[in-house]
């Protein structure tokens, strides 16, 4: 477990030592970005109306409170689960040039080859520590697609020290989750028997 | 294109009800933000297990966003859930009629005050109210328990991750209980993984479908270490709680020597030729409160010991 601070814009390079479980602090712009907006980029083929080329996305949907100036504060913003994306975040990385994929859990093989192809992360924000988050966000300097109302407008934050990130697929397409998950599947196995042997209450 | 809006208009409450609608506001906030006893308790005890750099990392994490939640009175989690409502209530409880109006005006208070995420979504007109109330939501759940004039009610702000693994089926009886074990273990690689463990795994069996399904989400009422009444039930609680642990999937999924905060199975009878099975988990982040009233509105708060609203 190594420790990284990223900076954006972020190069091709600054991710090449970056593996699976590593752990990442990032300083610059991440922008939330979840289920519609995905599917408006990718499916309906819009524009994403903010540019998130060599920066961060945030599968998020958090709480904002809006100030008697007009201005907006993040008050609680935390990760949703990626693999809701998954479907569409090949192409989304591809159309985008995004650099970090920040969300919840793992992802599959479409951003696994994402990461590989167009040197990107998928990082994980351990979730429910919404607060914590929050007071990483120096400023909310833009909000697109408000139409899509709180939880999935693109609410573009300045944020420093957001972390930690833990590092799930890096850029040669290794994927954290997925390995575990093969050892998770063998115990589970193992314990289906043992217990099932121990339940026959129907007799 | 036109935006389609949700109109609501403020109940008008007798002046009895709108205490208890105030003193609801003022609880859910603080279930927004603090974990019941049991939890916290659970948390702390896990923490101490789970002592490698990165397990440690994500534990040292979820301490200082609760202290901070607390500090800077905020919503713990930017996902305040459709907010459930489980109510027990006696027919003679004052406010009984009121009830439905009180719950959903209180829902719209605390979503400005504390403040909740929008999080009401019609369906197929699919835009969200911003309101948090819409179609049968906030859900409220009712049991009249005999001619008392008490309420006991259970508010749960469950966000859509850990709603995600939900499942429920019927098993033919010759499937078993070893069915039910497939059932379960199955979900927990699959679903739970991404649902912010340690979990709180809730099991209903039954007749039916909807039974067995309402019946997981009230094990999820019952505290952590809570055990079954029902012997070969708690059996059932204790193997799943090892094997469920044994699986590995620590904190957050990444990995670590505990999955669970604990398994909770709630039966009822069930059909000759069906065993109903539901399953309904929550994240580590459980906030569930419970308020204990009688007809002069004096309060408990079983859950929340020190705590005042």
């Amino acid at each position: 477990m190594r420790e990284f601070h990223l900076k954006t814009p972020i190069k091709d390079e600054d991710l090449a030592d970056i593996r699976i479980g590593d752990i990442v602090y990032l300083d610059g712009i991440i922008v939330t970005c979840r289920d519609v907006a995905h599917r408006r980029v990718v499916e309906e083929k819009r524009k994403l109306p903010v540019n998130v080329k060599g920066k961060a996305i945030l599968h998020a949907g958090p709480i904002v409170r809006q100030k008697d100036d007009g201005s907006y504060e993040m008050v609680a913003v935390g990760p949703t689960t990626s693999s809701r994306m998954e479907k569409f975040e090949e192409q989304f990385v591809k159309e985008t040039g995004v650099k970090l994929i920040v969300g919840k859990g793992g992802m599959g093989p479409g951003t696994e080859r994402a990461c590989k192809n167009y040197k990107a992360l998928h990082l994980v924000y351990p979730a429910g520590n919404a607060v914590y988050a929050a007071t990483k966000v120096q400023r909310i300097i833009d909000a697109q697609w408000k139409d899509l109302g709180m939880p999935e407008t693109l609410w573009v934050n300045q944020v420093k020290d957001f972390g930690p990130l833990i590092v799930s697929i890096d850029t040669n397409g290794d994927n954290l989750f997925e390995k575990n998950k093969v050892e998770f599947n063998r115990r589970k196995e193992e314990k289906i028997k043992e217990i099932s042997k121990q339940v026959s209450f129907i007799k | 294109m036109s935006v389609a809006t949700y109109e609501y208009e403020t109940k008008t409450l007798s002046p009895k009800a709108i205490r208890l609608r105030d003193m609801l506001v003022s609880y859910m906030k603080i279930v927004s933000r603090r974990l019941p006893d049991d939890v916290n308790k659970k948390l702390v005890e896990l923490s101490k297990i789970e002592v490698d750099p990165l397990q440690e990392l994500v534990y040292s994490t979820m301490k200082e966003n609760q202290m901070l939640a607390e500090k800077l009175k905020r919503p713990s989690c930017q996902d305040t859930g459709v907010v459930q409502f489980f109510v027990k209530v006696g027919s003679n409880f004052p406010l009984l009629g009121e009830l439905h109006d009180i719950l959903t005006d209180a829902v719209v208070e605390v979503t400005k005050e504390a403040p909740l995420r929008h999080n009401a979504v019609q369906t197929f007109d699919e835009f969200n109210t911003g309101l948090n109330i819409g179609k049968g939501v906030p859900n409220i759940i009712t049991e009249i328990d005999g001619n008392s004039d008490k309420l006991d009610m259970y508010v749960y702000l469950a966000g859509g991750g850990c709603s995600l693994p939900g499942i429920a089926k019927v098993l033919m009886p010759g499937e078993g209980y070893e069915g039910i074990v497939r059932f379960v273990m199955d979900q927990m690689t699959s679903y739970g993984i991404n649902a912010c463990p340690p979990l709180l795994v809730g099991i209903g069996v039954a007749n039916s479908v909807e039974m067995a399904a309402m019946n997981s989400k009230l094990a999820l009422m019952r505290r952590v270490d809570s055990v079954s009444p029902n012997a070969n039930a708690a059996k059932m609680e204790r193997l799943f709680e090892d094997g469920i642990n044994y699986i590995g999937l620590g904190p957050q999924g990444l990995g670590g020597k505990k999955s669970v905060m604990g398994v909770n199975i709630v039966n009822t009878a069930r059909h000759p030729s069906t065993i109903g099975v539901g399953l309904s988990v929550g994240c580590w982040s459980h906030r569930r409160g419970r308020i204990v009233l009688d007809g002069d509105l004096n309060y408990e708060l079983p859950l929340n010991k020190g705590v005042e609203i």
